[in-house]
């Protein structure tokens, strides 16, 4: 309901182009964004209020591939996320994911762009009433049409893929922070999405957890060859894993591969990353 | 610098543009209780959350709203010479408003309060989002079992309040000052009417099931996603929810006379 409400311009809009039969026209992606993007924001400006978090922002997450989204904190990463999986409209522009436009689109009809989607959120945002293997169940019960056991034997085996397979009748508030994580990870991936979507996976790990976590991110991108897109603030994990960085820098933004970046002649660019590369690690 | 006529026109558009959101919510639950999959095992858990954990507080609230109607009936009666009519007057005055009016307002204040500070909780720590993003509509798995157990809970609870103030009028017109058991009795079956007083009071813990189910779950998930948020959204449920009551009852009394 509050996307309907917050979103009714672009509804109208939706609406509209199908009542005149112009709906194939908007959901056809620009004609500038590369085909080989498996997500892409084509010209979208974002304000929460009279905040503007960003204008004319385009860029695009390669089929497949690792993409880190960088920034400093207020610069949008987060925004970005919640753009492609539906859960904000943009002011203007297009966000298009796997070659459909998103932004014009009903809830029901997002509901079908979501099936692509897994989104580990930071908080995790499993629900706190039900346990972690009925966490991991619900969606499966929702939306497939296995039986219970078959339900049972692919909860414990994701559980299992991620490392915390003896969680399973634990609650989430009883959880530590790495295992939490690893859990809405494995939450994340139990449909089998084709894009995984992880807002802060690092925030508030010990150095440990998130090697494991990152292991963990590049393990599922090569075996599924599921497109990864990270939110981090985190620079040396980012170096360590990321195929491509989008580095959002107040007015503008800037992409590219994590080393061209970093050494390249964008000097704001390379000072964060080289910056970056010099904190602690696991700080936040 | 402070204009009145601005504020009064900003407020005037914000509860317009309330009023708004809440009937698009309210279709919206109504669709969801209409289109499967049928919840039954989150309607029975609702139904016991709001429903049967309020069970004490409606019992105990029932009887003492009956002793004191008793107590008060009597003395007033007695001057009159008419305190065999005790029956009759606890009897209507519990069936026709009391028995819906305070139980709508004890439960919005005990379940309507919980149902939003529960709602509000989950939108601030993302949990209807994460929902969203399995293609899960959380109106349909949240909302609706909320919702419709409040449509369920108010219309039962107002019954066992009903009965449990006659039994606190009994215990203080009979019992404590010595009335006529057959008197207090007599008159209660010859006063009450079932279509018109049962009916009516039914009809008015009906629209306020209805009243404080979407309220309550509304406020809840418009919450800002904030502790301030849910806070001030559980706040504003026992204001809006009780001053909805008592508006709705008055209207519902002139237009019909129940």
């Amino acid at each position: 309901m509050q996307t309907l409400v917050n979103n009714g311009p672009v509804m109208l809009k939706g609406l509209f182009s199908r009542l005149t039969g112009s709906a194939d026209e908007i959901r056809r992606p620009h004609a500038r964004l590369d085909k080989t993007m498996h997500v892409a924001l084509d010209h979208v400006s974002m304000s929460y209020g009279e905040r503007k978090v960003f204008e004319n922002l385009s860029c695009g997450f390669p089929r497949g591939r690792i993409s880190v989204i960088l920034g400093g904190s207020g610069s949008g990463k987060s925004t970005v996320l919640r753009l492609i999986g539906g859960l904000i409209s943009p002011q203007t522009g297009s966000v298009i994911v796997d070659g459909q436009d998103v932004t014009g689109l009903s809830e029901r009809g997002l509901y079908n762009v979501r099936k692509k989607l897994g989104m580990l959120f930071q908080g995790g945002a499993l629900l706190d009433s039900y346990n972690v293997f009925e966490n991991l169940a619900l969606p499966l019960q929702e939306q497939s049409r296995m039986s219970r056991s078959e339900i049972a034997q692919e909860v414990h085996a994701t559980l299992k893929a991620v490392g915390v397979e003896d969680v399973a009748e634990l609650l989430p508030g009883q959880l530590s922070g790495g295992m939490l994580r690893r859990v809405a990870l494995a939450r994340a991936i139990i449909r089998k999405p084709t894009i995984l979507l992880c807002d802060e996976p690092f925030s508030g790990l010990d150095p440990v957890s998130i090697k494991r976590i990152e292991a963990l991110l590049m393990a599922i991108n090569q075996k599924h060859t599921i497109t990864l897109i990270v939110v981090s603030h985190h620079v040396p994990s980012t170096m360590r894993m990321a195929d491509r960085v989008l580095l959002l820098l107040g007015k503008r933004a800037v992409e590219g591969r994590p080393e061209e970046l970093r050494r390249g002649p964008d000097k704001e660019a390379a000072e964060f990353l080289n910056d970056g590369m010099e904190q602690p690690a696991g700080r936040e | 610098m402070f204009n009145p006529i601005a504020l009064v026109g900003y407020k005037s558009l914000t509860f317009v543009q309330h009023l708004g959101r809440m009937a698009v919510f309210s279709a919206d639950v109504g669709r969801c209780i209409v289109m499967p999959p049928v919840r039954v095992g989150a309607f029975w858990r609702e139904l016991h959350k709001l429903g049967v954990l309020s069970l004490i507080i409606i019992g105990v609230c029932g009887v003492a709203v009956g002793m004191v109607v008793g107590l008060q009936g009597y003395h007033t009666l007695s001057r009159f010479g008419a305190d065999r009519s005790l029956g009759a007057l606890v009897g209507l005055s519990l069936i026709r408003e009391l028995g819906p009016v305070v139980t709508a307002l004890l439960l919005t204040g005990r379940a309507g309060s919980a149902a939003t500070a529960e709602i509000g909780t989950m939108v601030a720590t993302e949990q209807l989002d994460g929902l969203r993003m399995q293609s899960i509509d959380p109106v349909h798995f949240v909302i609706m079992p909320k919702a419709l157990a409040m449509f369920a809970v108010v219309p039962l609870l107002t019954c066992i309040f009903i009965v449990c103030g006659m039994l606190g009028g009994y215990i203080v017109g009979i019992g404590f000052m010595g009335g006529d058991p057959g008197s207090y009795m007599s008159s209660l079956r010859s006063s009450v009417d079932f279509h018109t007083d049962v009916g009516g009071g039914l009809i008015k813990s009906v629209v306020f099931g209805v009243l404080l189910g979407l309220i309550a779950t509304y406020r809840g998930y418009t919450s800002k996603p904030t502790s301030e948020g849910v806070s001030s959204a559980t706040t504003s449920t026992v204001v809006i929810g009780s001053v909805s009551v008592l508006l709705f009852d008055y209207i519902i009394t002139a237009l019909w006379g129940v």
